[in-house]
């Protein structure tokens, strides 16, 4: 047992009926690092999630968060953990003041008032405080939330799909938050299907299906899919597009504004398939970055044909 | 497919309605099972000519006109004389206790008064707490009587009916706890527990389901909150609803009802507050089983009609067939109209209700048990 690591979980299996959830999953995210969990809508990353938060109990699989045992400790887990559900989640009929009371009660902090005025001012919300939840915008509901998750100041904490429905002023200063928590020491797991906020954590973990395809950063993650990306300048018509789709060794044709990205693994054959457009209409085609978007497109692709 | 009726378009709606129903297991069955179990229930149970009441004779005298109307009794089907006792005061203290209903005093000199024509008479003490019970087996009395008296006396019964004056057998009715038959003196305490029951179930069984269908049980759950603390936490405020409105119904008693008071004031409110505990332990139960509120409400119902039927509230208790009965017991409603009709119309005491003050207290334990149990500390 490592103590450096504040999720260190392995063979984590979760079974609704005949239907596995999460299928086998391991997960290492060391103290102080900011780890995006990434997946396509039902591939099991909430009830991931839930489970190292002790809201599910694992049918398999075995581990620590934060050195307590994930199966058998759940309650002490709780307390050292901040864990923002999808959904908001807080009383809408009561005032913002009044769910942050009772959170603050909740975890035992003394004083409770001192807390959640300390969490009102930081919020800005001070003014507002006797407004009730209900009538918070997205935005306003989703800093609520996280400011009532790091009250009690979790060890770890546990974000799924935090920014969902919130515009990208609010994300970005919702990022800048969750990275000074870090750099204060928190652990931070967070789900999300936003490519950028992806870009934005120190790692990443790829699940489809219930399986942990990838993790690293996303470099490592981006080289280990062993894609290559082609970049076509200029409009390309329809047809043009479908024939290339059709070639050897292309695996994704998608169109970026007025370029047309073109990936395969292959790199020849990929070469070779786009010649003949190059020669036909004089646009230039030049190697690109592949981007961790592309990647994803393959990784569920994959996974979808292993799955049937 | 346009217009302002179009039967394809009402069949999609009927087509959804009915996959709705049948999603929906516990609706569903409660529309298929209810009606049933309800009638079966209700129609095989209640009696408002209620028979083997349970009943006690005081036989002073040994003659055999008093042993012929003894037997009498004994053998008609209105009464069930279980108890035997020796002294009036010890058939006073069956009373007050609730074990028996009737109490059938035949003086010392019956037989005597019986052989000099000189008006023989029988004192009947029946307890009016419940108006409805007592009349029809009062009545039931008085034929059952004369016909064995006539007999021992070797006439014949259908012949001489009027025998002569002092000839016929007279009783002497007692209607105690409530002489002038009074229904409301019967009906408002029990009304106190009706509502409170109604109440505070419905409340508290919406207590988790509210909590699950607006998506908070997630985050609470994710809290440092254990179980027995989330099931005290929600039951506890409804008990000072409960005690407003027992101050508000006890109030209406006195001041509208007039209801007498007899006994302590301590002693009920005690006893309501077990009630109540009770009350919103079993609605928080019923909402560790219900999955939505509208299902809390339906299991609230399917549990308040056979108790508001089967406790005595409505029809006689002593009425009903032995397995209604005891199915009856099983409700706290039933112990608690015992305990307040007890203590407010005839004056008991803890000795006197001792044994139903542990009935109902034993609930509470039960209730919290089986909540504690049903109840999910997870998502599962």
């Amino acid at each position: 047992m490592s103590t450096s690591l504040a999720i260190d979980v392995r063979g984590m299996t979760k079974r609704f009926g005949k239907r596995t959830v999460v299928d086998d999953v391991d997960l290492a995210v060391a103290t102080g690092e900011i780890v995006g969990f990434l997946g396509p809508n039902g591939s099991g990353k909430t009830t991931t999630i839930r489970m190292i938060c002790g809201l599910l109990k694992p049918d398999a699989g075995e581990g620590t968060v934060l050195g307590l045992d994930v199966r058998t400790q759940s309650a002490a887990i709780k307390r050292q953990v901040g864990y923002m559900t999808q959904r908001f989640s807080f009383y809408e009929d009561l005032t913002i003041a009044e769910n942050l009371i009772f959170v603050a009660r909740l975890y035992g902090l003394k004083p409770a008032e001192q807390a959640v005025a300390k969490t009102l001012e930081g919020l800005g919300l001070a003014s507002r405080q006797d407004q009730l939840a209900g009538t918070l915008s997205g935005g306003w509901k989703q800093r609520l939330a996280l400011a009532a998750c790091i009250m009690h100041q979790p060890k770890l904490l546990l974000l799924d799909e935090p920014t969902a429905g919130v515009d990208p002023k609010a994300r970005r200063e919702f990022w800048d938050e969750i990275h000074r928590l870090a750099g204060d020491g928190m652990t931070v797991l967070v789900s999300t299907h936003y490519m950028d906020e992806a870009e934005r954590c120190h790692r990443i973990g790829y699940i489809a299906y219930g399986r942990m395809l990838a993790t690293g950063t996303v470099e490592e993650v981006v080289h280990g899919s062993g894609l290559v990306t082609f970049v076509v300048h200029g409009a390309v018509k329809p047809a043009q597009m479908r024939v290339l789709a059709a070639a050897d060794g292309v695996e994704q044709v998608a169109p970026f504004g007025a370029t047309l990205h073109v990936v395969g693994t292959d790199r020849a054959k990929l070469e070779a398939a786009l010649e003949p457009l190059s020669r036909e209409t004089g646009l230039r085609v030049e190697p690109g970055e592949t981007s961790l978007e592309d990647v994803f497109i393959k990784f569920m692709s994959g996974a979808q044909e292993r799955a049937a | 497919m346009t217009g302002l009726f179009s039967s394809r378009r009402l069949g999609a709606m009927l087509a959804k309605e009915f996959v709705q129903m049948r999603r929906d297991r516990i609706t569903f069955a409660m529309m298929l099972a209810v009606p049933v179990i309800q009638l079966l229930l209700f129609g095989y149970a209640i009696n408002n000519d209620p028979r083997g009441l349970p009943a006690a004779i005081l036989a002073l005298g040994q003659d055999r006109y008093t042993r012929a109307v003894v037997s009498a009794l004994e053998v008609s089907n209105y009464y069930r004389f279980g108890q035997r006792p020796q002294s009036a005061a010890e058939a006073e203290s069956l009373m007050a206790k609730g074990e028996i209903s009737f109490l059938i005093t035949i003086p010392s000199d019956f037989g005597t008064r019986v052989e000099r024509a000189d008006r023989p008479r029988i004192l009947v003490e029946a307890d009016a707490t419940d108006p409805a019970a007592a009349s029809g087996a009062v009545s039931a009395l008085g034929t059952i009587a004369g016909r064995a008296l006539v007999r021992a006396q070797g006439r014949e019964p259908v012949t001489d009916p009027a025998g002569g004056e002092g000839d016929s057998l007279s009783f002497v009715v007692h209607r105690r706890y409530n002489p002038e038959n009074i229904t409301q003196y019967n009906i408002v305490p029990g009304l106190l527990g009706v509502i409170l029951q109604m109440t505070m179930v419905m409340m508290t069984s919406m207590a988790l389901t509210r909590e699950i269908e607006r998506g908070t049980m997630e985050n609470l759950l994710a809290m440092p909150a254990t179980a027995g603390e989330i099931m005290l936490g929600k039951v506890l405020p409804y008990l000072a609803v409960g005690a407003v409105q027992v101050v508000i119904v006890l109030g209406a008693a006195k001041l509208l009802f007039a209801v007498p008071f007899l006994g302590g004031l301590g002693l009920l409110l005690s006893c309501v507050l077990v009630f109540v505990l009770a009350l919103v332990l079993l609605g928080y139960t019923i909402s560790t089983m219900a999955r939505t509120q509208l299902q809390a409400m339906q299991l609230t119902f399917f549990f308040f009609l056979p108790s508001l039927m089967l406790s005595g509230f409505m029809f006689p208790f002593a009425g009903m067939p032995g397995w209604a009965q005891a199915l009856g017991e099983l409700f706290p409603l039933t112990h608690f109209l015992r305990i307040i009709r007890a203590i407010m119309l005839k004056g008991a005491d803890l000795g006197d209700i001792g044994d139903e003050v542990v009935y109902l207290s034993l609930f509470v334990p039960v209730f919290a048990g089986v909540a504690l149990m049903r109840f999910r500390s997870t998502l599962d």
